[in-house]
């Protein structure tokens, strides 16, 4: 949703922005640290950044999965990190963190909380993550076939390739250019000249996959003045919304994302060009389906941190894409940037977050 | 940097679903080589079919018969099936639009390479062997050229002795590490040894360490040795024997607080009548030969502590 104009009398919803983001390197694996060992980092470097201490945060939401690890409760555990006593207002989603994030905007939205911790995390180094992903399925018609993530994504590349909006050399580019853009991101896990690869599932080769890592992320949210207080530029949050596609893969289009679209159009994205976008986009294939979906044409700069093909620690790829947006408004190098994040198989569920600088 | 510890972990679950209507129709169809799809809202008959139009969310429960035979709209060559895929030779995965159908079925295609494969092609359902209402009915599906293919026989999706509900074993397999400071307590007990980790801030001592204070939000670095001996916090008297444990009930469960720590861990007691554990009970570490940790606790036969240096423990 967005912003809407104040009626007349009314309070009009708060402003919100991103003031702080950090991240780790994301890395093959972790193995020497647990999850909070891993998060407690840029816990502490978006607090720093802010000068906030855990008791002066209103709330707190995270996003994980226990299955990435096989760790139960391990949102618990990394619950340790924040120091949460005395008790602190705090919540959890089985999500990537940007659903995390949506949350607390919403608690900023109802004036509950000025301030928000919102993190996430992935360690998918102990398991396998493409048969992990496949326990996300549909349990009934689709999850006993253990159609892994790869395999998926490679029936919507073809049916992208089928529809002639791309080739697999032009599927290449965007593997090519997301690693050469990676480059300028010391927290990248792949960057630079990266060989394509053998297929894993045709039509996609290794290159047009994301590397599986570990990694963490964490942002803090202000509303208003509070949020001017914390930081020089913030990013105002004008616009967030997210939507789904119906769950039966045979029932979507694959090479179109109408939830992607709406949940722009819902979040303001058309209203004025972007300059920026930062893509939640897995598989080469699918940055093609969300730049139709999103109308963003040459001229706007898409993923310049490299993206998800660059580094996708699993649930916490989506908040970076908003971290790595806000970022670049935080700089001066960007004045209004779309984030987008996705989660679930073929571009299953999509956020929108659009984000502004002031002059 | 001690070494890396690494152990298997496998989760391993059999989850058991019972199914609505439709799903109920069209799994119990699979069983007796029948396909059903369900009439949508807009007219079109989806294939695999559910319980709610995708469009209005409405109850849809219009059950059609549709053919064994399709199209395949989409496909992906996969030269290394994993484990649980439907065939363990190189397959294709393909999404099937079936003759009668508006929407199309994720399926497995067996078909000797990809050259021999492409979308608009033609394939028929491979019925497997054994059947028990579930999507596996379905072997995979085979390249079709167009004859002996049975023409549906409309159907009506009611059947005598409905499946109900399906078993769905799930299986991962996780290479488990603890971390560092679970590592480093493990590594400690492989010497006999409890150790625990200070909080650089408010300096409590935690025993097992986890790697940050939680009260703190702080990392934890500082090793701190407590024990060998603690104190009983706190305890249950246990009387339904666990499977797969030898152990006589009644037994006693405790929190036992190692001396030095600020936070108590949990140790079975034995050596003392179970009704004669108590709060303030002094305890010591008893290990067996080959044990990776201590079996129980036993009385020390110090005086009791006094409840003034445990309270806080609790």
């Amino acid at each position: 949703m967005t912003r809407e104009a104040p009626e007349a009398g009314a309070e009009g919803p708060r402003d919100i922005a991103v003031v702080a983001f950090a991240q780790t390197d994301h890395r093959r694996t972790s193995a020497e640290l647990s999850e909070v060992e891993m998060l407690m980092p840029v816990l502490h470097e978006v607090l720093e950044a802010t000068g906030l201490k855990t008791a002066d945060i209103g709330f707190t939401c995270s996003g994980s999965s226990d299955y990435l690890a096989g760790r139960a409760f391990s949102f618990t555990m990394a619950l340790d990190g924040v120091g949460a006593w005395p008790p602190i207002s705090e919540s959890h989603v089985e999500m990537d963190g940007a659903w995390a994030l949506y949350e607390a905007w919403t608690k900023l939205l109802t004036g509950d909380a000025d301030t928000a911790l919102v993190y996430s995390y992935g360690k998918s180094s102990p398991g396998s993550v493409r048969d992990v992903l496949t326990r996300q399925l549909d349990p009934y018609y689709v999850a006993p076939l253990w159609p892994d993530s790869v395999a998926l994504a490679a029936l919507q590349a073809q049916a992208l390739i089928d529809a002639g909006e791309t080739d697999e050399p032009a599927l290449a580019g965007v593997a090519a250019r997301s690693r050469a853009s990676a480059t300028a991101n010391s927290h990248a896990q792949l960057s630079g000249s990266v060989p394509h690869g053998d297929y894993l599932v045709r039509p996609l080769r290794r290159g047009d996959c994301p590397p599986i890592g570990d990694g963490a992320a964490a942002v803090v949210l202000a509303a208003g003045e509070r949020a001017r207080e914390l930081c020089p530029r913030p990013a105002w949050i004008r616009g967030i919304d997210h939507r789904i596609e119906a769950h039966g893969l045979g029932v979507r289009d694959l090479t179109d994302s109408p939830s992607t679209r709406l949940a722009a159009e819902k979040a303001g994205a058309f209203e004025r060009p972007v300059d920026t976008a930062e893509l939640h986009a897995p598989f080469t294939s699918q940055e093609v389906i969300l730049r139709k979906a999103l109308r963003l044409d040459d001229g706007v700069a898409v993923n310049p941190s490299g993206g998800a093909l660059a580094a996708n620690p699993v649930m916490a790829a989506g908040l970076i894409r908003i971290g790595e947006a806000a970022a670049r408004i935080h700089r001066g190098e960007s004045d209004r940037a779309l984030a987008h994040a996705t989660s679930g198989p073929c571009l299953q569920q999509n956020l929108v977050a659009v984000l502004e600088g002031e002059s | 940097m001690p070494e890396v510890l690494k152990a298997p972990l496998v989760v391993e679950f059999p989850f058991t679903r019972s199914l609505g209507p439709v799903q109920s129709a069209f799994l119990t169809g699979l069983r007796e080589r029948v396909v059903l799809g369900v009439r949508a809202g807009d007219g079109r008959v989806l294939v695999p079919p559910v319980e709610y139009d995708p469009v209005t969310a409405e109850e849809i429960r219009d059950l059609v018969e549709v053919a064994p035979t399709g199209t395949v709209t989409t496909w992906a060559w996969n030269h290394a099936p994993r484990r649980g895929q439907p065939l363990d030779t190189p397959f294709a995965w393909v999404l099937v639009k079936l003759d009668g159908a508006d929407t199309a079925l994720l399926h497995a295609l067996d078909a000797p390479g990809p050259d021999a494969v492409r979308t608009g092609m033609r394939v028929r359902v491979r019925w497997a062997g054994e059947r028990v209402g579930a999507i596996t009915d379905i072997a995979c599906f085979e390249p079709y050229d167009g004859d002996g293919a049975p023409e549906p026989t409309g159907h009506d999706g009611v059947f005598d002795d409905l499946v109900t509900g399906i078993v769905a074993p799930a299986r991962l397999d996780y290479t488990y590490s603890p971390g560092r400071a679970q590592s480093g307590y493990i590594a400690a007990l492989a010497e006999r040894r409890t150790v625990g980790e200070r909080c650089p801030s408010c300096r409590k001592v935690y025993v097992p360490p986890r790697g940050a204070c939680p009260t703190c939000g702080v990392a934890t670095a500082e090793q701190v040795e407590v024990g060998p001996r603690g104190t009983v916090t706190t305890f249950c008297i246990v009387n339904i024997k666990a499977r797969n444990l030898d152990i006589e009930v009644p037994y006693v469960y405790a929190h036992i607080a190692l001396d030095g720590a600020d936070l108590a861990l949990h140790g079975r007691i034995a050596g003392i009548p179970y009704d004669r554990v108590r709060m303030g009970l002094r305890v010591e570490a008893v290990w067996t030969d080959g044990a990776r940790y201590p079996d129980h606790y036993r009385p020390t036969g110090e005086p009791d502590a006094d409840y003034d240096t445990y309270k806080e423990l609790l």
